[in-house]
């Protein structure tokens, strides 16, 4: 039993890496084709900075991704305050139930409802003053804030449910003002969550491509949109560079979400045996 | 004891609660409105009406899907299975593995799938290095667009059986195996239905974005085969507006199936939390 399952923990494993394993390799190939490897290069990497419209896509995704980030971290941590005190339980369930709908939905549907969304509003904006464009970076920048929102909610909800309510009220009772208070006690409980939530929203933004396929215009493309248009007619190997380069990056940020919470942890951890 | 809360406690949610009111109520309603009006704006049931055009598609969809899914929950089941029993310290690096792929682009990874599996791809070009004259055909058949679904969602599936798994009392299985049940016994009869709610959350999660997917089967399906996501981008990407309404139409019978699907799995869910607390 205990060799089956070693054995078949390894084999799924390798089949669930191995496409990715293969990119990598790839595109790290001097020739352009998989008959022979023919010897490590750069050749790949090197034509892929030379693209503008790669690096104007990089600056895009990045540009987008820190600006949706942002506004979903400070909105949601605030909602999660809010939510936290909030006393009135059907009014609290149903915000729940309402922003949890992206993440229920299929991507497909939220992407299509967005379209209709600033199709319709983008339309009758135009008719009070016909330089305003919705579609684009502001359709793309609300749509990404709004499926963002209920993973930071996720992230910082639980962390103020673990304080304890009397240490606030401590606080307060010696001489901390509700705001002082929140900054002093709650905020450095918090903080860990804040960081998780806005990783992953970061993180959602790069990634996501079925959502922003729908909203977006031609003017402002990301990253995974120009992946989309590149692949869409033959394999192009400065993709795969393109390709493992972002699944570096990812990596990277799986670690320190879990470097982030894992110090979260360690710190409740250390609180209960004191 | 009840504590007066202060302005800024009090109107902390408001943003947000304007933001999801307007930005995720008011679209849904737009999907409503597009749905049962015509091009000219003018209530109508023709959309819905023309939905049954489009039947043969929405079986496809939901055989693949339903394929997938099963597939995913047997491959699924043993793996999150031999994951929870693992040592400590392997599990984290485990769970590192199985977080990573979903972390991945959706995108990224079908794509490296067709890096694999495409006529000039490298399984091909080995193939044809050891002496076979035609490629296979894979990519453009039902099968490689069903393997992206397994490959794409597997994870999926996996993440939410393994926390029940592991979320498990060790003491059910010891008090199995002291009653005199078999190991096998015991993962059929013990750790199998204490486990339903996380195999049900697997199977939601690898069922809906399988059956709402467009990406996999434009990419794998060389664009032979079509699901109900491809009818519906075609109708907002490459259409004209007037098109706009019939997509709207389709979104809003797949969100209905989904809704309910995901009730009917959380309801078999529930009244198995009842029989477990008797």
């Amino acid at each position: 039993m205990k060799a089956f399952s070693r054995i078949y923990l390894v084999l799924i494993f390798l089949l669930l890496y191995a496409p990715i394993l293969v990119l990598i390799v790839f595109s790290f190939n001097e020739k352009g084709s998989f008959a022979a490897y023919t010897g490590f290069s750069f050749k790949w990497y090197r034509e892929l900075f030379r693209d503008s419209t790669a690096l104007q896509s990089l600056r895009n995704s990045l540009l987008l991704a820190i600006s949706s980030a942002a506004i979903a971290t400070v909105i949601g941590m605030f909602a999660a305050l809010g939510l936290d005190r909030m006393r009135l339980r059907w009014l609290k369930n149903s915000i729940k139930a309402v922003t949890n709908i992206p993440m229920m939905n299929p991507d497909i549907v939220t992407g299509v409802s967005m379209l209709l969304f600033f199709v319709a509003v983008g339309g009758i904006l135009q008719k009070i003053n016909g330089n305003i464009d919705l579609i684009g970076f502001p359709s793309m920048l609300i749509a990404h804030v709004t499926f963002s929102l209920p993973y930071v909610i996720l992230s910082i909800l639980p962390r103020f449910r673990q304080l304890d309510p009397s240490l606030r009220e401590a606080a307060m009772d010696l001489g901390c003002t509700p705001a002082q208070s929140f900054f002093k006690v709650e905020f450095p409980h918090i903080l860990p969550g804040i960081v998780t939530g806005m990783i992953m929203a970061f993180t959602l933004s790069l990634d996501d491509f079925v959502i922003s396929h729908f909203v977006s215009s031609p003017d402002f493309v990301t990253l995974p949109l120009y992946i989309y248009n590149q692949t869409a007619h033959r394999v192009k190997y400065s993709m795969y560079a393109l390709c493992t380069l972002i699944i570096f990056v990812m990596v990277i940020m799986l670690l320190l979400v879990n470097f982030v919470s894992g110090i979260g942890e360690r710190g409740k951890r250390k609180k209960e045996t004191v | 004891m009840k504590k007066r809360l202060s302005l800024l406690e009090r109107m902390a949610a408001v943003p947000h609660i304007v933001w999801v009111v307007l930005f995720i109520i008011g679209p849904m309603l737009f999907v409503l409105y597009f749905a049962f009006t015509d091009k000219d704006n003018h209530f109508s049931f023709s959309n819905i009406g023309q939905l049954a055009t489009y039947s043969h598609i929405f079986l496809l969809s939901v055989l693949f899907a339903l394929i997938a899914t099963v597939i995913c929950l047997l491959i699924g089941y043993p793996l999150a299975y031999f994951m929870a029993r693992s040592k400590p310290s392997t599990q984290k690096i485990l769970m590192i593995l199985l977080m990573l792929p979903m972390w991945v682009s959706l995108l990224i990874r079908t794509y490296s799938l067709l890096v694999l599996l495409d006529n000039g791809g490298l399984i091909n070009s080995l193939l044809m290095a050891m002496g076979r004259k035609e490629p296979i055909r894979i990519i453009g058949t039902g099968f490689a667009v069903v393997l992206g679904m397994i490959y794409d969602f597997l994870p999926y599936m996996v993440l939410p059986i393994y926390t029940s798994i592991s979320k498990l009392d060790n003491r059910y299985l010891e008090a199995a195996a002291d009653l005199g049940c078999t190991p096998f016994g015991t993962i059929f009869r013990v750790v199998l239905p204490l486990t339903v709610p996380g195999i049900l959350s697997g199977i939601t999660m690898v069922f809906v974005p399988s059956i709402s997917t467009f990406y996999i089967s434009q990419k794998l399906g060389g664009g032979k085969m079509e699901l109900i996501g491809d009818t519906i981008e075609r109708q907002f990407k490459q259409a004209t507006a007037s098109a706009y309404h019939i997509g709207a139409a389709l979104s809003l019978v797949m969100m209905i199936l989904i809704l309910i699907s995901t009730l009917f799995l959380n309801k078999i869910s529930d009244d198995d939390k009842g029989g477990v607390l008797v």
